[in-house]
């Protein structure tokens, strides 16, 4: 418990990527199976426990504390846990008793009944020093913010084993805590764990955005056109052992999209296929605000089945019964996933079409015209390209929509982190719009990128020039910088003061040549994005 | 005790005729330790420790720090009106002292600010018995509990051996703290040489005039970029998390202070790193001390004196708050030069 504690310490502090990798592979190579195993599954958060809550908690430290400064302390510390875990006196000395080990913790919150719960954790904190309490009342009450994602402790694992990330996401769900198959993989005493039947995720092929590219040098005939639906990418996995629904990233969001599941089941055909998950509304896409709802949702009302149906555009597929289509070219893959579309006729489920074209200048027109709901831009295609994981730069580009802009007054900024952790670098922005007591401003948005070096030093400068006042980490600015913001779509929002947000906003440009007071209004936002 | 007295300017003896480190000038001043909310310039007639007065010196100049200024050793008597003062060590800094004052068979402690942890770099705290102790409350809280300042410091050396290509910047006070950090290495058994931010190498060499050995100490400037790379850089808390930081080649901030016990204070202060070594004393040295002193009743000069007073009254013990503003040790917002 003590290693596992100072990791998750010294990883909640910390802001860089590689670090945290660091930290990890460190973890990794010296905890011993089980413990690491379960480390991994907390941080994958594969563990959960129900027997133990936040009020046993309290009660258990109310018992040797004092009311009147408990409740002073948690008022200081403003965290139950981490109040615990400081104040915390053990009644008797245990000097030949160590810490409980992680995987010894992990069993006994599975097996022990609810009523010696609090005993038995009590004997833990008896026993341990503040931080490895910490981390005992954090597992327990699963919430257990490590500060480092699953992706990042597979990144790690796979560093250890000199693989790829994404070899270690194949063979991933089909495995349990604590994870030994795959470790003595990672450490080469066995090989590499097979999973068989288990609806595994496959990592997705990514287009790179076709920025700097000449297309002048393609040839046009061995390209394919796509459109870029504007959804989330999805992989829907069917094999004899289950349905999955996966986003890119292997989150398995099945239980928002119960209607898609029940389709795979029923269709009995074990494939992997890729495509857009879209919410569709008279076969056409809908807006990506009522997907956003469903997404919100760990399971969907009846209400919304029935007003926020959910479909599928595929793309793409990757295997078929148990052939491995992925080293196909993509023509192939194509007509093998229109055969399997034409013999099943699957509900909800739709081919993006290809999009014929002579030559480039035809798609750009195409691309520049297309205002629909629901397209973000094109994806180009090369024909012969197999489905490679990752995001390899050639075969496969991204070619969005140009963003829209708006002149907006900068607001608020914040601190950023990591490299940026000394620069005000995160901006809230507005529009204007008439108040009660004349012209004010009401913030639509905040962006974090989209500027050089350069300017973002002029950022920082300008924001510690201008503050009027501050909230902790946040300083509000006058009035008098407008930012060029570029997005990609403006959505209704009820969350928001303004009724709007945007997607994808960053900024595009510094206006110092613009007056503040000349910046868009919100109302004539309104009416040209709206 | 109606002879020791709070006043705006700061706790007054009417027989001795003499505040006890005052906020703003006085005719005579008695002064704990070095900290700028302790010992403030321009007094007429200053008493210290000879170290406090050296340290008053090169802070402040020689004419700012007292205009007579009157060294007493710790422990040598000195009369003054019709009591009798002397010094006794604090355990907070070089040259840090709690202020007996003895009066009419009375005994009263004035400590300053104390820590009961051992400190290679200053004399330990000594309890004195008396009638009334005075102590402060900086980290009155049960949630404040040191641990050991050498499990800190391997915290911080393993960190340097798990990432031998970053820079690790650690925050720390000009007075004390760094120079405890700097012993507490050595004793660990670094013995590299450490890179010092430019506001803290004076009293460095004042700590060394005063046979305090902290092994080869050298400036950290932008132009050894190169040389910092793996090393170890202190600097003052106020450097850590601005533009002098990020120029060191990929930093790990860390920050050596009693707060970082408390997580959001770390995040809140940007610090990777957290180091939690206090130069106060924690809740269980506070009621310790207290109980220690035998004293009926207790003054708490400034932190969270609601939670010790209420403490002390369950072991029976009287405390009074004397709410005397003007000594927090670190403000809760500002990266300040203070005394933490």
């Amino acid at each position: 418990m003590i290693a596992f504690a100072a990791l998750l310490e010294r990883l909640a502090f910390t802001p860089s990527r590689n670090a945290k990798i660091a930290l990890l592979k460190d973890y990794f190579t010296m905890a011993p199976d089980p413990d690491r195993g379960f480390a991994l599954a907390a941080m994958a958060g594969a563990l959960s426990f129900s027997a133990a809550k936040p009020a046993m908690l309290r009660a258990l430290a109310m018992e040797r504390t004092d009311p009147e400064l408990f409740a002073w302390s948690y008022d200081y510390v403003g965290d139950l846990a981490e109040t615990v875990a400081l104040i915390w006196r053990s009644e008797t000395s245990h000097p030949d008793r160590p810490p409980p080990a992680l995987a010894e913790v992990v069993t006994a919150l599975h097996t022990t009944p609810k009523a010696e719960l609090p005993e038995l954790v009590a004997g833990w904190l008896d026993v341990s020093d503040s931080s490895s309490r910490y981390a005992i009342l954090k597992l327990i009450t699963g919430s257990l913010r490590v500060g480092a994602s699953a992706r990042l402790a597979k990144t790690a694992l796979a560093e250890i084993a000199g693989l790829a990330p994404d070899e270690i996401e194949e063979v991933w769900h089909g495995l349990e805590a604590p994870y030994r198959p795959l470790f003595a993989w990672i450490e080469g005493h066995a090989p590499r764990p097979d999973p068989q039947d288990a609806p595994v995720f496959r990592p997705p092929m990514l287009a790179q955005p076709l920025d700097d590219v000449d297309l002048a040098t393609f040839d046009p005939h061995a390209w394919r056109a796509e459109w870029k639906w504007d959804g989330i990418r999805v992989q829907l996995v069917s094999s004899p052992g289950g349905e999955r629904v996966y986003t890119r990233t292997a989150e398995d969001i099945g239980h928002a999209f119960p209607e898609l599941v029940a389709i795979m089941s029923d269709l009995g055909s074990h494939v992997v296929l890729d495509g857009e998950l879209l919410v569709m509304r008279d076969d056409e896409p809908a807006p990506f605000a009522d997907l956003q709802q469903r997404l919100n949702r760990k399971s969907p009302t009846a209400a919304m089945l029935r007003d926020l149906p959910a479909g599928v555009r595929l793309y793409d597929i990757l295997f078929e019964d148990s052939e491995d289509l992925r080293p196909l070219p993509f023509d192939a893959r194509r007509k093998r996933l229109e055969a399997w579309y034409a013999r099943l006729s699957p509900p909800r489920m739709t081919l993006s079409p290809l999009i014929p074209f002579e030559n480039f200048s035809e798609l750009a027109v195409l691309r520049s015209s297309a205002r629909e709901e629901g397209i973000e831009g094109l994806m180009l295609k090369q024909a012969d390209s197999p489905y490679v994981p990752g995001r390899p730069r050639g075969p496969w580009w991204k070619w969005k929509r140009e963003p829209l802009t708006v002149d907006a007054v900068l607001m608020y900024a914040q601190r950023g982190h990591g490299k940026r952790s000394g620069f005000y670098s995160d901006y809230t922005f507005g529009l204007w719009r008439d108040g009660e007591t004349g012209r004010e401003l009401v913030p639509i948005g905040k962006a974090y990128s989209g500027f050089t070096d350069e300017e973002l030093k002029f950022l920082d400068r300008w924001v510690r020039e201008h503050t009027t006042a501050r909230f902790g980490p946040v300083r509000e600015v006058e009035p008098g910088l407008v930012l060029e913001i570029a997005f990609d779509a403006a959505q209704n929002s009820k969350r928001h003061k303004s009724g709007v947000a945007l997607r994808f906003p960053r900024v595009s440009r510094l206006r110092t040549d613009k007056p503040a007071a000349e910046a868009d209004d919100l109302a004539t936002f309104i009416r040209a994005f709206l | 005790m109606d002879w020791l007295t709070p006043r705006p300017e700061g706790l007054f003896c009417v027989p001795g005729d003499f505040y006890i480190d005052p906020l703003r000038p006085v005719a005579r001043a008695v002064i704990s330790h070095g900290h700028s909310d302790h010992a403030r310039p321009e007094h007429d007639h200053v008493i210290a420790t000879p170290e406090t007065l050296a340290i008053m010196r090169l802070r402040m100049g020689e004419d700012r720090a007292g205009a007579i200024q009157q060294e007493i050793p710790y422990e040598e008597r000195l009369s003054l009106g019709d009591v009798t003062i002397w010094l006794a060590p604090a355990g907070h800094v070089l040259g840090s002292a709690q202020i007996v004052i003895e009066y009419q068979g009375q005994r009263a402690v004035v400590s300053g600010d104390y820590k009961r942890t051992p400190d290679p770099t200053c004399r330990p705290f000594q309890v004195v018995p008396c009638d009334l102790f005075v102590t402060e409350a900086t980290f009155a809280l049960p949630v404040f509990r040191s641990p050991d300042p050498a499990h800190e410091i391997a915290k911080l050396l393993h960190d340097v051996h798990l990432f031998p290509d970053r820079t690790h910047v650690v925050g720390c006070y000009a007075l004390g703290k760094c120079q405890r950090l700097i012993a507490l290495l050595r004793q660990a058994g670094y013995d590299a040489p450490l890179w010092l931010h430019g506001a803290l190498l004076p009293m460095c060499a004042l700590y060394e005039n005063h046979g305090i050995e902290l092994g080869e100490l050298k400036p950290a400037t932008v132009a050894q970029k190169a040389e910092l790379r793996g090393g170890i850089v202190l600097a003052p808390p106020s450097a850590i998390a601005d533009r002098w930081a990020r120029r060191l080649p990929d930093p790990v901030v860390c920050l050596a202070s009693g707060w970082m016990q408390v997580r959001q204070r770390a995040k809140a202060r940007g610090v990777e790193l957290p180091l939690i070594i206090s130069d106060h004393a924690d809740w269980d040295a506070l009621l310790t001390t207290c109980e220690q002193t035998g004293a009926p009743e207790i003054w708490v000069t400034h932190g969270r004196e609601e939670a010790l007073i209420h403490a002390l009254g369950l072991r029976g013990i009287r405390g009074r708050a004397l709410r005397l503003v003007g000594y927090e040790a670190e403000d809760e917002e500002d990266i300040s030069e203070a005394t933490e």
